[in-house]
C-alpha cells in the first residue's frame, strides 16, 4: 500500500513537471550543396517522424512538435553553424535532428551543441573522426561509422575475388574519413590499393584525376564521392577513356542520379548503402508514400529515426529538456523493452508514459553502440540492365 | 609495338583530354579577353553568361527533341546552339544597357566595373539556377564516340585503347573554326577594324568618327557568341551544371592572363597551357615508362610529379610566374 502511495505521487510529480507545450525540433540538412538530391526526403522523414507524434497528442501530455528547418550547405561549416546558431537562440529548439555531412556536423557540434547543450541526431555523418569527438553525451547518429563501411566494402570487394583496387575520393571529411578506413581495413585483409587520390567537388575536369588513377591500375575503382559532384564526373571520365569497366560506389554514390546519368554502362558495377531488410523499412516505404515522398531515398529511414529517438527520449525522460533527455536516448533505442516500428511512435510512447521500456526498431532496425552510433547494416546492390538493384544484406 | 602503346597511352589520357579542355578554356578566355580589350574590365559575370548561354541551349534541344529533329550522328545541341546565342545576345545587351552604359558614361574607374560584374554575375547566377534548376543535366545525344577504347583495341591489336569522343572532335573543331572567323572580323573587316581601334585608343577611335556604341554593342554580341559555344561545348563534354559554370571562371581569367589580357591569340595559347598543365604535371607516367623502359628498370612507383590534389596549385603558380616575370603575358597584352 505504501509503495503504491509512492508510485502514485511519484507519476503525479512527474506529470505535474511536464506539460503540454511546443516542443521544437530543428532539421538541419544540406538543402543547398552537394546533398541537395537526397535531403528533400530526409526531411520529409524526420517530419513524418514529429507530425506521427504531434498527432499522437502522446508525447508529455500533449505536446506539439514543431520542425525547423536550417541549411547545413553540407559544405560550409560557417554557414551551418550560423544556420545552428540561429535555430538554437532565437528559435529556441530543444534538440537537433542533424546535421547530414560530416564536416559541418562536427562543426556544429563542436561550436553550437556543445556551448548551448542541445543533443544532435544526425542520420548521415559516417565520418569515423565523430566517434572520438568531445560530446558531453549529446551526439549520435543513426548512420554507422565508416570504419564499419570500410570492412563491409572489404568483405564486398573480397567475397567477389577482387584484390587490387584504386580509390579515390571526394576532398573533405567524409571521404577521407571512408577513403583512410576502407583502405586499412582491405590491406589488413591482405589487398592492394594502388593509389588514393582525392578528387574536388564542382570542378571543370577530371581528366587529371582519371589519369593517374588509370596508370596506378586496380580491377576496379572505388569512388569514395557524392552521385551529385565529383564522383559522377570521375566515373563518366573513366569510362570514356575505357580506363575502367567496374566500379564500387559507396553510401554517397548511391542514388537515383547514377541509373540517369549512366545507365548500361554501370552494369556489372557494385556498392552498398546502409539499409536493412527488417520489417520496418517495408512499413516505412509504405507511410512514406502515403506521406509523398520517397522512403527508399538514400538516409530518409534514418532520419526518421532520428527525429523519432529524440522524442522517444524526452518521453522516457518526462522533459524536452536535452540535458535531461540526453540520457535516456541509448535507453530507448536498445533492448530490453517492446519493440517499436515505424509507425508505431504513439505505442512507444503510451508504453514509456506508463513507465515501461521499449526497444526502438524503427526503419533502420536501429541499434546504437559505442558512442551512441549505428552498428550498421547496409545492403548490397548490383547495377543490370542500366538500373542498380538490392541484391543482399549485410 | 611497345612504342606505339606508349604514344595511344599517352594520347587517351593526356593529349585528347587535354587539347578538348583547352579548346573550351580557350574559347572563354577569348571572350573574357575582348570585354577586357574594348571594354576595359574584367567581366566576372563570364562564367554565368556560359552557363545562362548553355541553359537556353539545352531547353531549345529539349524542345527540337520533342518536335522530332535531330541532327543525325552529331548531337542536337548544335541545332539549337544559334537560337541560345541569340538569347544570351539579348540578355548581355539588356544587362548593358541596364548596368554597364550606366557607369561607361560616368567613366568609372576599372575596378568599379569589376565590382559591378561581380553583383551582375550573381544575378545571373540567380536566373540560371531559376530558369533551369541546380541539377546536373546531360544533354548530349547522338553518335557518344568516333572511336572508343574497346573497338580501337580490336581494330589496332594493341594493349590501350584510344578513345575520342563526338563531343571532343566537335570542340576542336568549332573552337578552330571559331577563332578563324573572329580573327577574318577583327582584321579584315571595317567593323573589326574599327574595334581594335577602339582597343587601342579611345580618343583617337573617337576622332576618327566611330561610333563608341556600335563597336561596345557589337563586342557584347561577340562576347555573348563566344560565352554560348564555350559552354555549350563543355556541356556536351561533360555535363551542365550551373554551380560547375560558376568555378569554371578561375581557370579560365588564369588562361587569359597567362596568355596576356586583351590579346585574343594569347587567349587561346593561355587555354591550352592551363589545361595542359593541369593534366601533365600530375600525369602519373608509370602507364606510359612501363612500355618504353626495358624490364629491368620498369618504375615500382606511379612516376607522378605531383600528387592530383595539386593540380590546381600548378595552373596557378603559372599563372604567378607569369606575372612576376612577364607581367603583361606570354603575348603581348595589357598589364594587368
Amino acid at each position: 500500500m505504501k509503495n503504491l502511495l509512492m508510485a502514485t505521487t511519484a507519476i503525479t510529480m512527474m506529470s505535474g513537471a511536464a506539460f503540454a507545450e511546443e516542443v521544437k525540433i530543428g532539421v538541419i540538412l544540406g538543402f543547398t550543396g552537394p546533398l541537395e538530391s537526397i535531403t528533400p526526403a530526409m526531411g520529409a522523414g524526420a517530419e513524418l517522424a514529429m507530425a506521427e507524434v504531434s498527432a499522437s497528442g502522446a508525447l508529455l501530455d500533449g505536446s506539439t512538435v514543431t520542425s525547423i528547418r536550417g541549411d547545413s550547405t553540407c559544405i560550409d561549416a560557417g554557414a551551418a553553424t550560423t544556420a545552428a546558431e540561429r535555430l538554437v537562440t532565437a528559435d529556441k529548439v530543444n534538440a537537433i535532428m542533424g546535421a547530414d555531412c560530416s564536416g559541418v556536423t562536427g562543426a556544429i557540434l563542436a561550436n553550437v551543441a556543445l556551448a548551448n547543450g542541445i543533443v544532435m541526431i544526425s542520420p548521415s555523418a559516417t565520418s569515423p573522426g565523430l566517434s572520438t569527438a568531445e560530446d558531453n553525451g549529446l551526439f549520435f547518429r543513426t548512420a554507422p561509422s565508416d570504419a564499419r563501411q570500410g570492412v563491409i566494402i572489404t568483405n564486398i570487394l573480397q567475397d567477389r575475388g577482387v584484390n587490387e583496387v584504386a580509390l579515390t575520393y571526394t576532398n573533405n571529411d567524409y571521404g577521407k574519413g571512408l577513403a583512410d578506413a576502407f583502405q586499412a581495413s582491405f590491406e589488413a585483409a591482405g589487398g592492394t590499393v594502388t593509389i588514393s587520390a582525392a578528387h574536388e567537388d564542382g570542378k571543370a575536369d577530371y581528366s587529371a584525376e582519371v589519369g593517374a588513377l588509370a596508370s596506378a591500375g586496380g580491377e576496379v575503382l572505388v569512388v569514395a564521392g557524392y552521385v551529385d559532384q565529383g564522383g559522377s564526373g570521375v566515373i563518366r571520365a573513366a569510362l570514356d577513356t575505357g580506363a575502367f569497366d567496374t566500379f564500387y560506389v559507396p553510401d554517397g554514390m548511391v542514388g537515383k542520379k547514377l541509373n540517369e546519368n549512366f545507365g548500361a554502362e554501370l552494369n556489372g558495377s557494385y556498392g552498398a548503402y546502409p539499409g536493412t531488410d527488417n520489417a520496418g523499412s517495408g512499413m516505412f516505404v509504405e507511410l512514406a508514400a502515403a506521406a509523398g515522398f520517397d522512403g527508399t531515398g538514400a538516409f530518409a529511414p534514418e532520419s526518421y529515426d532520428a527525429a523519432a529517438l529524440i522524442m522517444l527520449a524526452m518521453q522516457a525522460a518526462g522533459s524536452s529538456a536535452s540535458a535531461d533527455f540526453k540520457d535516456h536516448v541509448m535507453d530507448v533505442a536498445n533492448a530490453p523493452g517492446e519493440q517499436i516500428m515505424p509507425g508505431e511512435l504513439a505505442k512507444g510512447l503510451a508504453i514509456l508514459a506508463a513507465g515501461g521500456e521499449i526497444d526502438y526498431v524503427g526503419a533502420s532496425a536501429v541499434e546504437l553502440i559505442g558512442a551512441g552510433e549505428s552498428a550498421g547494416n547496409y545492403q548490397e546492390i548490383e547495377f543490370a540492365d542500366g538500373v542498380y538493384s538490392t541484391i543482399g544484406y549485410r | 609495338m611497345d612504342f606505339l602503346n606508349a604514344i595511344v597511352a599517352f594520347s587517351n589520357y593526356v593529349l585528347v583530354p587535354g587539347a578538348a579542355y583547352g579548346a573550351q578554356l580557350a574559347l572563354g578566355a577569348l571572350g573574357v579577353t575582348l570585354i577586357y580589350g574594348i571594354l576595359r574590365f574584367s567581366n566576372f559575370a563570364h562564367g554565368d553568361t556560359m552557363a545562362f548561354g548553355t541553359a537556353m541551349t539545352i531547353i531549345i534541344t529539349n524542345g527540337l527533341l520533342a518536335l522530332g529533329i535531330t541532327f543525325g550522328p552529331l548531337p542536337t545541341a548544335l541545332l539549337a546552339l544559334p537560337f541560345g546565342i541569340a538569347a544570351t545576345c539579348l540578355l548581355v545587351l539588356f544587362t548593358d544597357k541596364l548596368v554597364y552604359k550606366f557607369y561607361r558614361k560616368q567613366k568609372a574607374a576599372p575596378v568599379i566595373l569589376v565590382i559591378v560584374s561581380m553583383g551582375v554575375m550573381f544575378i545571373m547566377n540567380g536566373v540560371v539556377r531559376f530558369v533551369i534548376g541546380v541539377r546536373d543535366i546531360r544533354f548530349t545525344d547522338g553518335e557518344r564516340f568516333i572511336i572508343s577504347a574497346r573497338t580501337f583495341k580490336e581494330m589496332t591489336g594493341l594493349k590501350e585503347g584510344l578513345a575520342i569522343k563526338t563531343t571532343q572532335g566537335i570542340t576542336v573543331v568549332v573552337a578552330i573554326f571559331v577563332v578563324v572567323v573572329l580573327f577574318w572580323f577583327l582584321n579584315k573587316t571595317r567593323t573589326g577594324k574599327s574595334m581594335r581601334a577602339f582597343s587601342d585608343n579611345e580618343d583617337l577611335a573617337l576622332l576618327s568618327g566611330i561610333n563608341p556604341e556600335k563597336v561596345v554593342m557589337v563586342t557584347w554580341m561577340i562576347v555573348a557568341a563566344l560565352a554560348t559555344t564555350a559552354g555549350v561545348l563543355y556541356g556536351l563534354d561533360k555535363s551542365f551544371k550551373a554551380f560547375t559554370y560558376f568555378q569554371l571562371l578561375l581557370p579560365i581569367f588564369a588562361s587569359a592572363i597567362v596568355g596576356g589580357l586583351g590579346n585574343p591569340l594569347g587567349a587561346i595559347a593561355g587555354g591550352f597551357v592551363i589545361a595542359f598543365s593541369e593534366v601533365t604535371i600530375t600525369y602519373a607516367f608509370k602507364k606510359v615508362l612501363v612500355y618504353l623502359m626495358p624490364d629491368s628498370l620498369e618504375p615500382t612507383g606511379l612516376v607522378q610529379l605531383l600528387s592530383t590534389d595539386y593540380k590546381f596549385a600548378v595552373s596557378f603558380t603559372i599563372l604567378i610566374i607569369v606575372l612576376l616575370f612577364k607581367p603583361t603575358g606570354l603575348f603581348k597584352g595589357k598589364s594587368v
